[in-house]
């Protein structure tokens, strides 16, 4: 593989990371268990985003076809989206969304800290302040895992099946490919196998907390790098990308 | 967003509740008022005027929580990402306002759920423009255009209204919601001058959302009972009629500005007056959508309901988690 | 009827806008845990780069002065005009006093 080729699938992985879940959470925008939920949920979404656009900007250009981070975000079918197969999982209800969330989290904000240091400037600057972002959804999500979890038994009921659910998506983020690897090597990306003592550190800390047990383990389901996803992202790309393909030459 | 006075509006003022407050304290008070002083939550108040205060900051906060669904629906496939995060900004702004508008009436006594229980019975208000449907992305920019653009001429005299936790809520929503209208109009400047698809929803936008646009400044005056009181309290500032015609007057110029056509045939300038002339607005309408006819009024409801609802076991965790902190903090 | 023990309890939120200036009360929120009562005024109350620190406060921890008193509490101030700078007279030619 191509050093160029495996840069810019890089950056379109936290790209993409970042839209998808953003996409998902602006799904409970009005609709949360309690306004200043809602505000708050809207305001990581909002983060993502934003993110979104930076990663998805260098990837574009890195590439040199012209393509923008808007056509990469709307212009490109399930098979190019290079985004891990957690954040693309439906929201559920609050204790599916929050567990996919403390899962997530937890992984990007130690994904963004070492990327900070990231051989590729552009890369590195948006990790610098992402991490700020990250650092707060890891702890939003954590703290609602232990309120669902310790709270009553309907809570606690839910919280364990939110996490079961999304548990099986939990290897993936670790799973080291060639792209992951040539850029760990070149010093522009994370072995992330090496972030995962530290995740399994602070989740048990947060399931001790919840007074949860661990999910059991259970094979880890993988592709989504490789653009191999779950049903649930065609539907979300059909509604994101709706405006962009049924009017191509118009500009918004 | 904003609502104005909803109540009596098919015109018949209740029949005046004989007062049996303090004559000296009442006097006290409405001179404080006629001197623009600001009345402030523990403050002696006629009855009356928390009833009309807590009546219009809830219908108020509604209306900005209800407010959040018709854009809300377009969030997943807003067509760039700048849109996207701009709309959901927006969005959230609203339920932000909403927040310090429920928690500006709170201070007089009623507690949140209560002001959104009467919202789900069907008791309290919310402006009646929500339950029309967002059919296009072009309804985007018509919303922003149109109906911040509405609300903004409301709201801006209200941060001199006469209640301190109600002019501060918003003067906070005045300066945030600066940006609203002009991303609205953007959206819709971008549309009409793109593609004949684009062209055609911005003028069906402007066409849908106008009327309902201009009844959001509420009943023609002589059917607003309750303006003369409101305005005297400062409650209200100006009336609804003035708003109106002054709406029209900076609407018009902005709509020929971009090539779109205001949907009023006798809409023409009037010299003499120094302002617009406009059709005849279909009050029929208006009062069928206040009585909870809107085309979606059915589809928003439900969806406030369900995520009140859905979210009841979230909120009742919360306090059964926060319970058991502290039991343990005191063992 | 609502079940006022169903309700998160409000909070008083107050917003240092930046260093060197005291907190200043800005509005309320809702949350059931101090914690929660923190991050729900920073989402709701500093979207907009307005503050550098927040407290937040239990409102029924707020014990307020009652208007009816304002007069035996706050009149008695005014005639104690010998309490400002500006009720001195100084000659014009002394500076720096």
């Amino acid at each position: 593989m191509s050093g160029d080729r495996a840069r810019i699938d890089y950056a379109l992985r936290l790209g993409d990371d970042a839209l998808v879940l953003g996409q998902r959470l602006g799904e409970w925008c009005g609709h949360a268990p309690m306004l200043e939920v809602d505000l708050g949920l809207a305001n990581i979404a909002l983060d993502l985003i934003g993110q979104a656009q930076h990663f998805l900007a260098h990837a574009g250009a890195l590439e040199g076809h012209g393509r923008d981070a808007d056509k990469l975000a709307f212009r490109r079918d399930v098979l190019d989206f290079k985004n891990c197969l957690l954040v693309e999982q439906p929201n559920g209800d609050f204790a599916q969304t929050i567990a996919r969330q403390a899962l997530f989290s937890t992984w990007h904000e130690l994904m963004l800290q070492r990327l900070q240091g990231s051989s590729d400037t552009a890369i590195a600057a948006v990790a610098q302040k992402a991490v700020k972002e990250v650092a707060y959804h890891a702890s939003f999500a954590r703290e609602w895992v232990v309120r669902l979890g310790d709270g009553t038994a309907e809570s606690r009921q839910r919280m364990v099946d939110g996490l079961d659910w999304m548990w099986r998506f939990v290897d993936e983020l670790f799973a080291m490919d060639l792209v992951d690897q040539a850029m760990a090597e070149a010093g522009v990306g994370v072995d992330k196998s090496t972030l995962r003592p530290e995740w399994d550190h602070l989740i048990d800390a947060m399931l001790a907390e919840a007074t949860l047990e661990r999910p059991a383990p259970r094979r880890g389901v993988m592709g989504g790098r490789e653009g191999r996803h779950s049903e649930h992202l065609g539907h979300m790309l059909s509604e994101m990308q709706f405006l962009q393909r049924a009017y191509p030459d118009a500009v918004w | 967003m904003y609502t104005t006075e909803l109540q009596n509006q098919a015109g018949k003022p209740k029949a005046q509740v004989a007062s049996t407050e303090d004559p000296a304290l009442l006097e006290a008070f409405e001179a404080r008022v006629a001197a623009d002083e600001f009345i402030e939550p523990k403050d002696w108040m006629p009855e009356a005027y928390r009833r009309t205060l807590v009546r219009q900051i809830s219908q108020h906060a509604h209306s900005e929580i209800v407010g959040m669904l018709p854009e809300g629906n377009w969030i997943s496939r807003a067509p760039t990402l700048r849109r996207k995060a701009v709309l959901l900004a927006k969005v959230q702004d609203e339920g932000g306002h909403g927040l310090y508008l429920y928690a500006a009436a709170e201070t007089l006594g009623t507690s949140r759920d209560e002001m959104v229980e009467a919202l789900h019975s069907g008791k309290a208000k919310y402006s009646t423009i929500f339950n029309y449907p967002t059919l296009t992305w072009a309804d985007i920019g018509a919303i922003g255009w149109l109906v911040d653009g509405a609300a903004i001429m409301n709201q801006v005299p209200l941060q001199r209204t006469s209640y301190g936790p109600y002019a501060r809520a918003m003067v906070r929503v005045c300066k945030e919601e600066s940006f609203h209208q002009r991303q609205g109009y953007e959206i819709m400047m971008a549309m009409a001058s793109g593609t004949p698809e684009q062209k055609r929803m911005a003028q069906d936008a402007l066409n849908r959302w106008w009327w309902p646009s201009l009844m959001m400044f509420g009943p023609p005056d002589e059917n607003s009972p309750n303006t003369a009181q409101s305005m005297r309290w400062r409650i209200k500032r100006d009336t609804n009629d003035e708003l109106r015609q002054k709406f029209v007057d900076v609407t018009v110029p902005q709509a020929e500005a971009i090539g779109l056509t205001v949907p009023d045939p006798d809409l023409k300038w009037n010299e003499a007056k120094g302002g617009h002339d406009f059709g005849e607005i279909d009050w029929e309408e208006f009062y069928a959508v206040v009585r909870g006819e809107g085309p979606v009024a059915k589809e928003r409801m439900k969806a406030r309901i369900d995520a009140w609802n859905d979210g009841a076991w979230v909120r009742e965790a919360a306090l059964a988690h926060a319970a058991k902190r502290n039991a343990r903090a005191a063992a | 009827m609502s079940d006022p023990k169903k309700e998160w309890p409000l909070w008083e939120v107050f917003v240092r806008a930046k260093n060197g200036l005291s907190h200043k009360h800005v509005g309320s929120v809702h949350a059931a845990d101090d914690r929660m009562a923190i991050e729900a005024a920073r989402d709701t109350y500093t979207r907009r780069m307005e503050g550098v620190s927040l407290w937040v406060v239990p409102s029924a921890a707020i014990v307020a002065s009652d208007p009816a008193e304002a007069g035996p509490l706050f009149e008695p101030a005014e005639d104690k005009v010998y309490r400002h700078p500006t009720f001195y007279v100084v000659p014009d030619n002394v500076k720096h006093i």
